[in-house]
């Protein structure tokens, strides 16, 4: 018997933090300047146009009101503690112990800029998981500066300015070639670091051709920028020869290995000719991804690129580590400092935890439970496989479709996602832009969640549509047992109405005349 | 919502028979000699039995008899309906029938092309939502199927919020009598607004598209700036090359051809006659866009370009644009040329960039049909 | 070493059995037949070589721990370092939200699942306008250096202009993720990033040098308050006003924790404004506290050119009941992939999280308090420090929490200096002789609210013994 939750969120009709408290309420109370300090040095120590003459209009509340407002919040925030198979983003556990090791002050009280010899412990885990990452895809350095995944196809770009810019060729590689169905940040990162973008569209088999790709490469690419598997669970078998094709009119290649899951120990980036390649620790290495970071996009590139690496890179001379930051030829940085730390320190554990054979096993696990999940989920009608022509099992996530389901009912993925929750399970991703299938969404089961786990998700799934067919009306203003009823769309677009900041939500919509503020 | 539906009874016959179009009462008449049976009142019923489950009691407005009311019979439905002449198989019946039913704020009509352009002519700026039931449909506002037309209405009727309008559909026809004796002469009549789904609060990581225009300027003014001088860049129809046109601080003619040479525009809708004198001893551009849904780049609407034309263009001298969106909605992922002559159409075969935006492009498989 | 007959911790399905059970589903015959996708010649023929796998958590904990032990950090020493990541209280109530599982694991689900994250998000910005007096605040991105390019980029929009002015005394670090964002020359849409002097005798950006560089080509001027080596900028209010006479915007970067006593960059002309959010209650982490916000007028012109999320406060289904959401989610690069305005990604978001407590938790009074006393015992530790033979404060009675200074006199170099303090337990300040500044041998030294008066003292008594 499958088991369905009952679920209801926590309610707590909790007030805008911004409406708490009472004058004079404190949460935080800081020493007075010691004596011998006012003595010698005065007061009104700001000068005059530059003393703040207003009170800051933020709350006043007590220690515990702000603990518990905060941690009321959190339990209306579900996390992803039901069920989420979110795919393109691989859940896993987060190791609270590797946690409670980057809160020590070791780790949490240690500041960059101190000096090397202070460092040593740090710069060891980043130089052992560097070596980890480089054996996982034949690259021969990584660094960890950038804050994600679309701050390493950054990188990316910005190691691919410096490289042709080296050679006297950056007026004339001026683009980048990629997939459409690439991630939106691979065309994006390229534009904003001023390369053309050319699209490849997707074609029969469900990747582009190889074919299309001849015909974009020239004297003029700069870059391909290409992930595989994709986010329909299609792996591009003439992905060598694609690599070979772009590298014969002298492109870099860079293999955004945010679906890595499936293929860890299996494909090395490096093996297959790629350049360089890019790894999310906040998905595939089980660092926590926080709701959008901090996190880590590790940026791995050959002998050949390493010069043009953001700095600072860890080196290890004999056995002391220590930052190089004298790199001539080195692309400038993407971001300050070396990276989220903490965050490298967890993936490290991840990696120390699973070894060698467990990271194989994950993957094997994560591309069988996805091929599990797509034979339970073609029984449920009104759902549809993408590309469903292709008749082969699936890497570690498949895109679907209830535009069927959404012609017979009205109701669509949105809908969907909404409802899920009041079964306290995750709302599942839909898709990245643009969208080629009709109303989609993507699963990816992974290696954490159980089979029973994958089972309640699918029932969940048919259960809702069968809500569809009997009750379309509910599922479309689901949900209803959540924090909050559904959230109307209309403000979001309109500049009468958006309100970012609770001073503008006063003046706009409360119509506070007292509300400082500039329209 | 003011909704109505008409149907064009013959649409679709000529198919089965292997005429191809039913416009006009002898080729009605003929149609039914050589045996063909009306599909388009069936497939009206099919729209609307999907709309009847999705919006029990929606209301819509129809002609009594053929073109609307017969074809509503046992659904759940709510049915204003409009007095209409008999059904005589004339182009007239339809206009009736649309000018009895308006105002209007969507016009459903069951036919082809040319039922599309007969009511567009009628119903200038009320939006269209054509039951896929023609021989010839060219034009960009169809619906895949007719459940999908149906669903469509009820989310109308529903969740108005959960549709979003494209104002610039192109209503395309041919002239029948043309294409009997073998000629597929396929213009641009207009532009219609038609009504897409759209994913309301697609949350997270997305939301609705950018502006098309805004796209399609910076593609433009990208155009402009790599213009080459003494060139001949041979511009339209349709919104997305006028754009080029727009570009240059110019108005574009709408439906049909202009020709700019060192960024001015020398001339304003042309006939073929006239482009082919203006590109002799000349470079020649051709500035493009693609219609909607089919994909077609070259022989849809635009045959004032013709094949010599084309061949001096040669495939390095096609500039093409379109904003991604309508080239991911396409049918199949290619572009489709039919220029008349098969040799050219095979010469122009394989990938071309497709300008999306500045610095923005698309390669895409060019086929011939 | 790993034991294939025992389940993993993490991997429900490494449980015996259960692999078999759903390649049986299936009808696989092998794992290796779910993997027929990828062409046979693809797989790794290197194995992998990985360090032993470290099998239980009392293991993985030893060696984490063993590591990290290695470093010696700002609690067991005494820290002055400062200059984009210092060393602030970070109160436990902080700590115990962000280590939320439910903060810490999420990732995105509909707006109601994420209400209370989205809730917190939305206070983030609110608190934080309410300090800057401006009305959008956009969740924070990778750091300040980060923010300020979108900024700069954002002017380059909205101006059409390329080129943006700022201080010649700014931070290398940040300036360099800058001119990463401003794109090499070579680029089309490249920005022109010019330098403006400083004046010699304070710090503060020299208004002549100002003038004579802004033009109608400058899209936006940028300079910070305070500014990188320390000094309070207090003629803002005219570099803004001659910015905006020449067409351009202003930017204005700001440490969120002076704003409880200095003006609100909001009222004083700024544009958009940027800064660090890991003074609002994040952890140092070796940089890893790091994150940028950008903040504006709510105007179109503005809000229609942020690259990232906007979270906007709104009505839901239910009558008289609020919920949140992205205000504008078509423009960002996940909306629009390459047509998006600039880019955006994975970010910083638990650091709004981190700084909605923190705020809510000083107040209006919290912030003077700490504004108070990080000032007070700044400028007593550079009077302090001023008084030791050999050592100079480069701008006295200028600053905020940090400033430069000179130890030329002491005929030791500020390396020299920093290892001799080290080995009795003090970091010194950031070692800038080698940075563009003509300021000889130099330090940035940064004192907080952490750092008593017994601190600064034992600070120049150790100085006064190893100069």
């Amino acid at each position: 018997m499958t088991r369905i939750p009952e679920f209801h969120a926590a309610k707590w009709n909790e007030p805008v933090v911004m409406e708490m408290g009472r004058p004079g309420a404190r949460g935080q109370l800081f020493p007075a300047p010691e004596d011998e300090v006012t003595q010698a040095v005065g007061s009104d120590l700001i000068p005059g146009a530059m003393a703040r003459k207003d009170r800051a209009a933020l709350p006043e509340i007590t220690e515990f009101e702000a603990q518990r407002h905060y941690l009321h919040l959190s339990q209306m925030t579900l996390g992803m503690m039901g069920i989420s198979l979110f795919g393109t983003c691989t859940m896993k556990y987060n190791s609270k112990t590797a946690e409670y090791a980057t809160l020590r002050p070791e780790l949490a009280a240690v500041h960059p800029y101190q000096h090397p010899d202070t460092l040593q412990g740090v710069l060891e885990i980043i130089h052992e998981f560097d070596r980890i990452l480089c054996s996982l895809s034949g690259m021969d350095q990584f660094i960890f500066q950038a804050g994600g995944g679309a701050d390493a196809a950054y990188t990316m770009a910005a190691v691919a300015r410096a490289y042709w810019d080296d050679r006297g060729l950056l007026d004339q590689r001026t683009e980048m070639v990629t997939s459409v169905q690439a991630h939106p940040c691979n065309p994006a990162t390229a534009a904003a670091a001023g390369f053309k973008v050319v699209n490849l569209p997707l074609e029969e088999n469900g990747y582009p051709s190889l074919e299309a790709l001849k015909a974009a490469v020239s004297d003029r690419t700069a870059l391909i920028m290409i992930n595989n598997p994709d986010d329909m669970g299609i792996y591009n078998p003439e992905i060598k020869e694609w690599v070979r094709v772009a590298k014969e009119a002298g492109a870099l290649c860079f293999y955004d290995h945010a679906n890595f899951n499936g293929v860890m120990g299996k494909l090395s980036a490096r093996e297959l000719g790629f350049d360089a390649c890019m790894f999310m620790l906040h998905k595939t290495f089980g660092a926590p991804k926080a709701g959008g970071g901090p996190a880590v996009g590790a940026y791995g590139c050959s002998d050949e690129l390493a010069p043009y690496l953001p700095c600072p890179v860890v080196v290890k001379e004999g056995d002391r580590y220590r930052l190089d930051e004298d790199r001539p030829k080195s692309a400038g940085k993407v971001r300050e400092y070396w990276g989220n730390v903490p965050q490298v320190v967890k993936a490290y554990a991840w990696a120390r935890a699973m070894g060698a054979e467990g990271i194989q096993l994950a993957s094997d696990i994560s591309v069988v439970a996805n091929n599990y999940m797509d034979r339970k989920l073609a029984e449920i009608p009104g759902l549809e496989i993408s590309n469903p022509g292709i008749d082969a099992y699936r890497m570690e996530m498949t895109r679907w479709s209830l535009g069927p389901l959404t012609e017979e009912t009205g109701v669509t993925t949105v809908d969907f996602a909404n409802r899920m929750a009041d079964y306290g399970i995750d709302p599942y991703w839909m898709s990245h832009e643009p969208w080629i299938v009709a109303e989609p969404f993507t699963p990816e089961a992974g290696e954490l969640w159980s089979k029973e786990d994958i089972d309640t998700w699918i029932g969940v799934i048919a259960q809702i549509a069968e809500e569809a067919r009997s009750d379309p009306e509910m599922v479309k203003t689901a949900p209803h047992n959540q924090a909050i009823a559904q959230v109307k769309g209309d403000a979001f677009e309109d500049p009468g109405k958006w309100a970012m900041t609770w001073r503008a939500y006063q003046r706009k919509i409360l119509g506070d005349e007292s509300a400082r503020g500039v329209a | 919502m003011r909704i109505g539906l008409v149907v064009n009874p013959f649409a679709g016959m000529g198919g089965a028979v292997g005429l191809k179009g039913t416009d006009g009462p002898d080729t009605v008449a003929e149609a039914r000699r050589r045996g063909a049976v009306a599909k388009a009142g069936p497939r009206a019923h099919q729209a609307l039995a999907r709309l009847a489950g999705r919006v029990p009691g929606a209301r819509l407005i129809l002609p009594e008899g053929p073109l609307g009311a017969d074809w509503a019979g046992g659904l759940d439905l709510t049915l204003e309906t409009v007095a209409s002449g008999a059904a005589t198989g004339t182009a007239r019946d339809t206009k009736d029938a649309v000018r009895a039913m308006m105002p209007l704020d969507l016009l459903v009509f069951a036919g082809g092309d040319g039922t599309a352009r007969d009511v567009a002519s009628v119903a200038e700026g009320t939006a269209l939502l054509g039951i896929p039931c023609g021989v010839k449909m060219h034009s960009g506002v169809f619906a895949v199927t007719p459940q999908s037309a149906g669903s469509m209405i009820a989310s109308l009727l529903e969740d108005p919020d959960r549709v979003r309008w494209i104002d610039d559909a192109e209503i395309m026809d041919i002239d029948e009598a043309a294409l009997r004796r073998g000629l597929l002469a396929p213009r641009l009549y207009g532009h219609a607004r038609i009504p897409v789904s759209r994913n309301l609060m697609q949350a997270a990581k997305g939301g609705p598209r950018l502006d098309a225009a805004q796209s399609l300027s910076s593609a433009a003014a990208e155009v402009v700036a790599g213009m080459e001088p003494e060139t001949i860049y041979i511009i339209g129809p349709g919104t997305s090359a006028a754009s080029v046109v727009r570009a240059l601080g110019q108005q574009a003619t709408p439906l049909g051809v202009d020709a700019v040479i060192d960024r001015k525009l020398v001339a304003r809708d042309c006939d073929a006659a006239t482009l082919d004198a203006l590109s002799e001893d000349r470079r020649v551009a051709l500035v493009l866009g693609v219609t909607g849904q089919q994909g077609f780049l070259l022989g849809r609407g635009n045959q004032q370009i013709g094949a010599g034309l084309i061949r001096k263009a040669g495939k390095d001298g096609l500039i093409i644009l379109a904003t991604e969106d309508k080239l991911t909605a396409l049918a199949k992922p290619h572009l489709l040329v039919d220029s008349g002559d098969p040799d050219l159409d095979r010469a122009l075969e394989g990938f071309v960039r497709v300008s999306t935006g500045a610095n923005r492009q698309m390669l895409m498989r060019i086929a011939s049909c | 070493m790993f034991d294939p007959n025992r389940a993993h911790p993490w991997m429900a399905n490494s449980a015996p059995g259960s692999l078999r059970a759903m390649l049986d589903e299936i009808g696989a015959g092998s794992v290796e037949e779910v993997f027929a996708q990828i062409p046979e010649d693809h797989f790794r023929k290197a194995p992998l070589d990985l360090p032993p796998t470290l099998s239980s958590e009392i293991a993985l904990r030893r060696d984490l721990v063993g590591k990290l032990k290695k470093n010696a950090d700002c609690e067991a020493n005494l820290s002055f370092l400062g200059a984009g990541v210092w060393q602030h209280h970070v109160p436990a109530i902080v700590d115990e939200i962000v280590g939320r599982t439910e903060f810490a694991t999420n990732v995105w689900g509909s707006y109601q699942s994420d209400h209370g994250r989205n809730q917190a998000w939305f206070e983030f910005s609110s608190q934080l306008g309410a300090l800057l007096n401006l009305d959008v605040v956009q969740l924070p991105v990778y750091s300040w250096g980060c923010a300020t390019g979108h900024a700069m980029r954002m002017a380059q929009r909205i101006t059409g202009r390329a080129k943006v002015l700022v201080p010649q005394l700014s931070d290398p670090e940040r300036l360099s993720v800058i001119r990463t964002y401003c794109q090499p020359s070579a680029m089309q849409s490249h920005i022109e990033v010019v330098l403006v002097a400083a004046d010699p005798t304070t710090g503060r950006l020299d208004l002549g040098d100002l003038q004579a560089k802004l033009g109608d080509d400058v899209a936006a001027v940028y300079f910070e308050n305070p500014e990188y080596l320390g000094t309070i900028e207090t003629e803002a209010a005219e570099i803004a006003r001659l910015a905006r006479a020449a067409g351009a915007e202003t930017i204005v970067g700001v440490d969120p924790i002076s704003l409880g006593v200095m003006t609100a960059p909001g009222d004083y002309g700024a544009d958009i404004v940027t800064g660090p959010v890991q003074p609002l209650g994040v952890h140092m982490q070796c940089g890893g506290g790091a994150g940028g916000f950008i903040a504006s007028r709510d105007e179109e012109k503005y809000v229609l050119e942020y690259n990232g999320f906007l979270v906007s406060i709104v009505e839901t289904l239910e009558e008289g009941q609020v919920g949140f959401g992205l205000a504008c989610p078509h423009q960002n690069s996940y909306g629009s992939r390459e047509h998006g305005k600039d880019w955006t990604g994975n970010s910083t978001y638990l650091w709004a999280i981190a700084g909605a407590v923190y705020m809510s938790l000083l107040g209006p009074e919290g912030f003077r308090e700490v504004g108070t006393l990080i000032v007070s015992r700044a400028r007593y530790a550079a009077k302090c420090l001023g008084e030791v033979p050999g050592v100079r404060i480069v701008w006295p009675d200028t600053s905020f929490k940090e400033f430069v200074v000179n130890f030329d006199d002491t005929g030791k170099t500020v390396g020299e200096i920093n290892d001799l303090l080290r080995a009795r337990g003090i970091f010194g300040g950031k070692d800038i002789s080698d940075e563009e500044n003509a300021l000889g041998q130099s330090a940035l030294y940064c004192v907080t609210e952490l750092h008593t008066a017994a601190d600064i003292r034992h600070l120049c008594t150790t100085l006064k013994e190893v100069l």
